[in-house]
């Protein structure tokens, strides 16, 4: 059975559709869900997409985050249901406090608009694991409101144990604090990130397929199971992945199922 | 009418590149020496009877304002005319 992965549309939202392109590249079903829809209609994964929920009222992501659809993934997502935030998504995962720190305005107040470079960082996550760490991707960023702040604690944690998952290369776009672009949770299931994977898939409308890669690390994560639960987790990890159908039969050793479709697409991501 | 003020302002440790913006505009005005600026929010809670302040705290602490990167102060004000 396909891996099935859910794509929340929230009033404003933008990037949903693509999102959904993505994951049918990636080889998995894509679900629309809907804000007002508490229901997670039984999907492996979720993916909170761009855009401008709520029209940014308040702060960016602050009204989506009480939505009813958020109340269920919360839950979820502490019970290892692995969630991607993109640009808007990441903002709400920090307003939901599932991710540390905050994001704010552009320190140059301007709108950053173009093809970025990142380095990926941790791999150790459900969303960047076909990737090597230190990898050079190239992927879209456009947003306004992308400047990554936490306290100095907070940050050193972050690199500490390894949940930076990528850095800006070349200029700063927006000011985040120690150039950080994505980060992950403790356990590694839920990631958000500022640019854009999901217009990297396809060389027709992307400037590269790089970003495929996070769509591919979430189906390879989902056959073979979190790599290394962290202390504490393994009664999570062993109760499967929260609204998995394959539950703890999924957790066999890599290189069955769609986990074999993982080191093609690396390679992919890395052309 | 009771009304409840909630003033939200970013950290002082938290750069806010808009007040900065309109700082570095003031000497086009003719203004010199002010040596900061720093832009927040105010909002307005009107409670149908008495003021509860309470369930504005809640309402500033959860949704108005991040902690992460913004602190609160919740006040009354009166609103009512010179009492009769």
């Amino acid at each position: 059975m396909s891996t099935i992965i859910g794509v929340v549309t929230f009033p404003g939202s933008l990037d949903d559709r693509d999102a959904v392109r993505a994951v049918s590249r990636a080889g998995a079903t894509a679900v629309r869900l809907w804000h007002g829809d508490a229901d997670l209609h039984r999907v492996d994964a979720v993916i909170l997409p761009g855009g401008f929920s709520y029209g940014d009222y308040l702060r960016c992501g602050a009204i989506a985050r009480f939505s009813a659809v958020m109340e269920t993934i919360i839950d979820a997502a502490k019970g290892g249901l692995p969630v991607l935030g993109i640009c808007n998504g990441f903002q709400i995962l920090c307003e939901a406090h599932l991710l540390p720190g905050a994001l704010t305005r552009n320190q140059s107040l301007h709108f950053r608009n173009r093809d970025q470079r990142l380095r990926i960082g941790s791999t150790a996550s459900a969303w960047t694991n076909a990737y090597v760490p230190g990898q050079e991707i190239l992927i879209p960023l456009k947003s306004g409101e992308g400047c990554y702040v936490a306290n100095a604690h907070t940050l050193d944690e972050l690199e500490v144990d390894d949940r930076v998952i990528a850095r800006y290369l070349g200029d700063n776009p927006n000011g985040s604090q120690r150039d950080i672009a994505g980060i992950r949770n403790e356990a590694g299931n839920v990631v958000g990130i500022m640019p854009h994977p999901e217009h990297a898939i396809d060389p027709l409308t992307g400037p590269s397929v790089d970003g495929l890669g996070f769509f591919a690390s979430v189906l390879g994560y989902l056959a073979r199971g979190p790599a290394k639960p962290p202390p504490g987790m393994e009664a999570v990890a062993a109760s499967g992945v929260v609204g998995s159908g394959s539950g703890p039969a999924g957790f066999g050793p890599a290189g069955s199922g769609p986990a074999n479709s993982v080191p093609a697409l690396r390679s992919a991501a890395t052309a | 009418m009771a009304r409840v003020v909630v003033d939200v302002m970013l950290k002082p440790e938290i750069l806010d590149p808009q007040g900065q913006a309109v700082a570095s505009a003031l000497p086009r005005l003719g203004i010199s020496g002010v040596s900061s600026v720093r832009i927040g929010k105010r909002i307005e809670i009107e409670f149908a009877g008495e003021p509860n302040l309470e369930g504005a705290r809640v309402i500033a602490d959860r949704l108005l304002a991040n902690l992460v990167i913004e602190d609160f102060v919740v006040r009354v004000e009166d609103t009512t005319e010179e009492p009769e």
